[in-house]
């Protein structure tokens, strides 16, 4: 469990980095943040960078601010970072109540949020998130950026679209309207661990009834993403045991079920069935 | 009168280094010119070598050397240890494999380099080529062979009494259950290590890292590499958790002592934790066939069990021991007027597999106590009664089993099993208990409370030695065969000692792990250091203090039946006159060595403690989820020593019982590749998942077997786990029988409630 040789390239400047991840990408050159994911992997030799560049020093990637309605979140942001509300508003509460679900505390204080949407892992609850939310992010590559909505970002299995010489700069969330309800649930085997399945739920209430019904499922499929059935299930109904019910059944159904050789599809239609209640049920308690 | 030590809570003698980061595990041990090794393993489950090519490897800078199977051929394979079983030898093996390959993580080659990161750069350099064969991966299916003329099927266990034939003609009801137990292990927290190295001018080869059974690998490995035991040495540091897995002799300890010999220069290996995964013993994985005859009251008329041990590619150190244990034990704590055992002992092409903390216990404790559940089921009583009935008497003691183990023949020495349950029942102030669980099932909740019941083995002899010797200045030191693997050796040894001997506890020093400091010793294992060492050394420490009474007196004019020791000095019992100090003694003996004394313990039986287990569970039936909420355990230990330690030994031993019990395997795919090579597969239960714990210490029944009446403790928190969780989850659901395998997996779980 020694990593395989590599450089390690420490810029100080975004310009910098980019400038030399372009340079040593097709070299097999990958960004380093938190290195949460990316080291173990090293470790077993699952992945044999030859370079990193390692970003923990690059100025101006720490920015935790809100801008023009959104929340911007820097590649240096760790997880602990989102333990106490970074806004007043809905969205840093409900960023508050999905943070402590990422593995332990250790781990928290070192691995960034936008670390884990370019792994991608199927089961990373800031994927769900930013799925959820349809959280914009934005990728650097010298001389150029992008914006990619997050419906476009997850193309599958720890897999997204960034390029090779992109580096996730920046993920932004629209802040959430005052009153927005929000709930989230995951099943895993220990405190901790990778979710099994989890789901995210927002909507407001209008008029005595849920509107603008949100309903995402991540560690499903082989990316997190909204389930339009769920949330038309419940726009229109009143909050309740009923709607959550027929949302929790629509998701179940919708969902096309990541199986392995302990995990039927059967079995994990149940557990979406479980957390996409479950998420709902917290939004009311 | 001396004072009371033993039966104290003592802090432990060896936590100051441990808690102040002075530790010194094996990968803390370097030395000058040291070169790494990096062992290269199998990919594959089974298939024959075709080459091995290591030119590329070789020829990389920083590597010394890289050795294949001819490297090592004058090697023997690795003996079996503490058995006079018969039939086993074939199915060693080789420190590195010759011809097939016969598991995912076995030895192939193995690489020398300047530094552990260009050993495994190397490493992966060495190419092997293997015609894959198919793989055999279950020990109650088809047997295949292990080599031409050998089948898989390695040796059939049985043991029995009374005639069970009869028994199951005449009985009002036949219970029948099969049963499996997942296939994990003891990981201790620090893998394995050896450090070896060659010192010429005394001819003398050392190897650091050593655990458990420091002599017996001195032995052994002076066989395999033709050397005098003499002239090597193994050394024990602090050990990061043993479990029965730790110290064995394994191919990579060899590979290292034979390499500092060949290339002269020390060789350091330690082990990553994904190769300690699929390299170090596996444990455990049995799958039961049991039947009960009983009577229409739920008495037992007979027991008849056949079961198929699934030992892995190879018969390592342990030989039949899981086996033979699960089918000596199985009977537990009940009468059971016939009884007939038929143990498969099986290779298969996983990871090798020997002892896990309470081998063939926490198997057979299973399989029995699911069965006297499914007797309660069928008889129409609580599974609290069935065992009541069902219960040996304080007045059967000592009750000859008519089985035999490990050379010995099971004779419980001691026990009152109903008093120790009744023990159990109050403390978890039972009726209570069950009235919550009914109210909360009243709310919708899904909560059960399980019972299991287990007798436990400890002391294994056949002996054990120790020399204490009193120095000029007051110190004091024991040196035993013992070794240490975390449990207390030093404390309870220092406790024994000073209490015996009169002294003070704090001038104790223990010694162990050394062969260089005594000529022979069994180490750490089978619950045994207490008792047998326990006892050597109450018997030195006797010796020794009559000897310095007996030199005293004349000093202090009076006779030595007129003195007693305390804390060190020497003073009448009446409590006239002036004192002296042994340490004064120790030199009007020898004013340079001081006073020393030697005495062993021999012993060809074992003793006997048992233990209840409480369980209470919360079944999340939409995820199949299982939470333990409360566990208690009651456990009749002779007497304890430091009740702290028999503590700490059980809450431990719990953990493991409830990764056992819910979460930890070894899974294999149909091609035999390993599926739990990582802390995020193979899952050990954290501090989230481990609950509030009771632990009820009785010493209701001293072993008559040795004068302080000691048995051990050390596994006694897992023994029931897997039994006592698995009886809770039935009751949770109100569907008896429901858990016939364990771990109970989520989704195992939801599978066999779908399927009810």
């Amino acid at each position: 469990m020694k990593p395989a040789p590599f450089v390690r390239h420490t810029p100080r400047t975004l310009d910098e980095a980019l400038a030399i991840l372009a340079e040593v990408a097709p070299q097999d050159g990958r960004v380093l943040a938190g290195g949460q994911s990316l080291v173990p992997i090293m470790a077993f030799r699952m992945a044999r960078p030859a370079h990193l560049v390692d970003i923990n020093e690059v100025a101006g990637l720490d920015k935790l601010i809100v801008e023009n309605g959104m929340l911007i979140v820097g590649a240096r942001v760790r997880h602990g970072a989102f333990h106490k509300p970074v806004e007043p508003g809905p969205l840093g509460a409900l960023l508050a109540s999905v943070v402590h679900n990422i593995a332990h505390y250790p781990i928290r204080m070192r691995g960034t949020m936008c670390g884990s949407l370019a792994h991608a892992d199927p089961s990373s609850e800031w994927c769900l998130t930013a799925a959820t939310l349809d959280a914009e992010l934005v990728a650097r590559r010298k001389g150029g950026e992008r914006i990619i909505p997050a419906r476009d970002f997850f193309e599958g299995l720890m897999s997204t679209a960034l390029k090779e010489d992109e580096l996730l700069a920046e993920a932004r969330y629209m802040l959430l309207p005052a009153g927005t309800k929000f709930g989230f649930n995951e099943f895993s085997r220990r405190a901790g661990d990778f979710a099994m399945s989890a789901a995210l739920a927002t909507y407001r209430i209008v008029d005595g009834r849920i509107a603008d019904a949100r309903v995402g499922v991540g560690g499903a499929e082989a990316s997190p993403r909204r389930i339009p059935e769920a949330e038309a299930a419940l726009n229109g109904q009143m909050p309740g045991d009923a709607a959550f019910r027929a949302a929790a059944e629509a998701a179940s159904a919708a969902i096309d079920p990541l199986e392995d050789i302990q995990t039927t599809g059967e079995y994990r239609r149940d557990l979406v069935r479980a957390v996409v209640r479950r998420a709902l049920e917290a939004s009311v308690k | 009168m001396a004072s009371r030590i033993i039966g104290q809570s003592r802090k432990r003698l060896e936590d100051p280094p441990l808690l102040t980061g002075q530790g010194r595990f094996a990968s803390d041990i370097s030395f000058p010119d040291q070169l790494a090794m990096r062992v290269v393993r199998s990919g594959y489950a089974h298939g024959r070598i075709v080459s091995v090519d290591t030119s590329e490897a070789c020829a990389l800078p920083g590597v010394f050397a890289v050795w294949t199977a001819d490297d090592v051929a004058d090697l023997p394979p690795i003996d079996v240890r503490l058995t006079n079983i018969k039939g086993l030898a074939p199915y060693r093996q080789y420190v590195l494999a010759r011809d097939k390959v016969r598991y995912v993580g076995e030895p192939v080659a193995v690489v020398f380099a300047s530094d552990a990161y260009t050993a495994e750069d190397a490493a992966d350099l060495v190419v092997i080529d293997i015609e894959e064969l198919p793989a055999v991966l279950d020990a109650a299916g088809e047997t295949g062979d292990f080599a031409p003329g050998l089948p898989t099927e390695v040796i059939v266990i049985e043991k029995g009494y009374g005639d069970a034939d009869a028994a199951f003609k005449t009985a009002q009801h036949v219970v029948s259950l099969t049963l499996s137990v997942g296939r994990h292990s003891g990981v201790p927290l620090e893998t394995r290590g050896a450090i070896a190295r060659y010192d010429a001018k005394h001819d003398m080869l050392e190897m650091y890292g050593a655990a458990k059974v420091p002599h017996w690998n001195r032995d052994q490995i002076a066989i395999m590499l033709g050397r005098e035991r003499k002239s090597i040495n193994l050394y024990e540091g602090h050990t990061g958790g043993g479990f029965g897995v730790r110290g064995e002799l394994y191919p990579e300890d060899v590979i290292a002592c034979y390499a500092a010999l060949k290339l002269g220069r020390p060789v350091k290996w330690i082990e990553d934790r994904r190769e300690n995964l699929v390299a170090c013993n596996h444990s455990r994985e049995q799958t039961h066939r049991i039947r009960a005859a009983i009577d229409a009251e739920g008495h037992i008329l007979a027991v008849e069990d056949e079961f198929f041990h699934d030992q892995g590619a190879y018969v390592r150190t342990h030989g039949a021991t899981v086996a033979d244990l699960a089918a000596a034990m199985l009977p537990g704590p009940y009468r059971i007027p016939a009884y007939r055992a038929v143990g498969h002992i099986r290779l298969t092409n996983k990871t090798p597999g020997g002892t896990y903390r309470a081998p063939g216990r926490y198997e057979s404790t299973f399989a029995r106590e699911r069965l006297l559940d499914a007797i309660a089921a069928k008889a129409g009583i609580s599974p609290v009664e069935a065992r009541r009935r069902n219960l040996l008497q304080k007045a059967d003691m000592p009750y000859d089993l008519r089985v035999d183990t490990l050379g010995t023949k099971v004779v419980y020495d001691s026990g009152d099993y109903g008093g120790l349950v009744r023990k159990a029942i109050d403390a978890t102030g039972w009726q209570t208990l069950r009235d919550a669980v009914a109210t909360r099932r009243k709310a919708g909740e899904t909560v059960g409370v399980g019972l299991a019941m287990f007798v436990e083995k400890s002391g294994l002899g056949p002996y054990d030695d120790v020399r204490i010797e009193l120095s000029p200045s007051g110190a004091i030191e024991v040196i035993t065969g013992a070794a240490s693997i975390g449990q207390g050796v030093e404390t309870v040894i220092a406790q024994i000692c000073a209490e015996t001997l009169g002294a003070a506890f704090d001038t104790i020093r223990v010694t162990h792990g050394q062969t260089d400091r005594i000529e022979r010793g069994l180490g750490a294992f089978a619950s045994r250091v207490t008792v047998m060492t326990g006892e050597a050394t109450r018997r030195a420490a006797e010796a020794l203090r009559a000897r310095l009474l007996a030199i005293a007196a004349p000093l202090m004019q009076t006779d030595a039946t007129q003195l007693t020791v305390s804390d060190g000095w020497i003073a009448r019992t009446d409590g006239s006159g002036p004192s002296m100090a042994i340490a004064d003694v120790a030199r009007s003996i020898d004013a340079t060595h001081g006073a020393s004394s030697e005495a062993s313990f021999e012993s060809s039986h074992m003793v006997y403690p048992y233990g209840v287990h409480v369980a209470l569970v919360q079944v999340d039936r939409e995820t199949g989820g299982v939470t333990v909420e409360r566990y208690l355990v009651a456990y009749d230990i002779g007497r304890a020593v430091n009740p702290m330690l028999v503590e700490g030994q059980i809450t431990g031993g719990i953990a493991q019982g409830i990764g056992g019990a819910l979460l930890e395997e070894f899974l294999y795919d149909e091609r035999g590749e390993p599926l739990s090579v990582t802390f995020a597969d193979y899952l050990m239960p954290t501090a989230h998942e481990i609950p509030p714990m009771d632990i009820v210490i009785s010493e209701d029944a001293p072993s008559p077997l040795n004068p302080l009446g000691l048995k051990g403790s050390g596994e006694a928190g897992v023994n029931a786990a897997g039994a006592a969780i698995a009886a809770a989850i039935d009751d949770a659901l109100g569907m008896p029988g429901l858990i016939t395998r364990l771990p109970v997996t989520p989704q195992r779980l939801k599978a066999a409630l779908a399927a009810r």
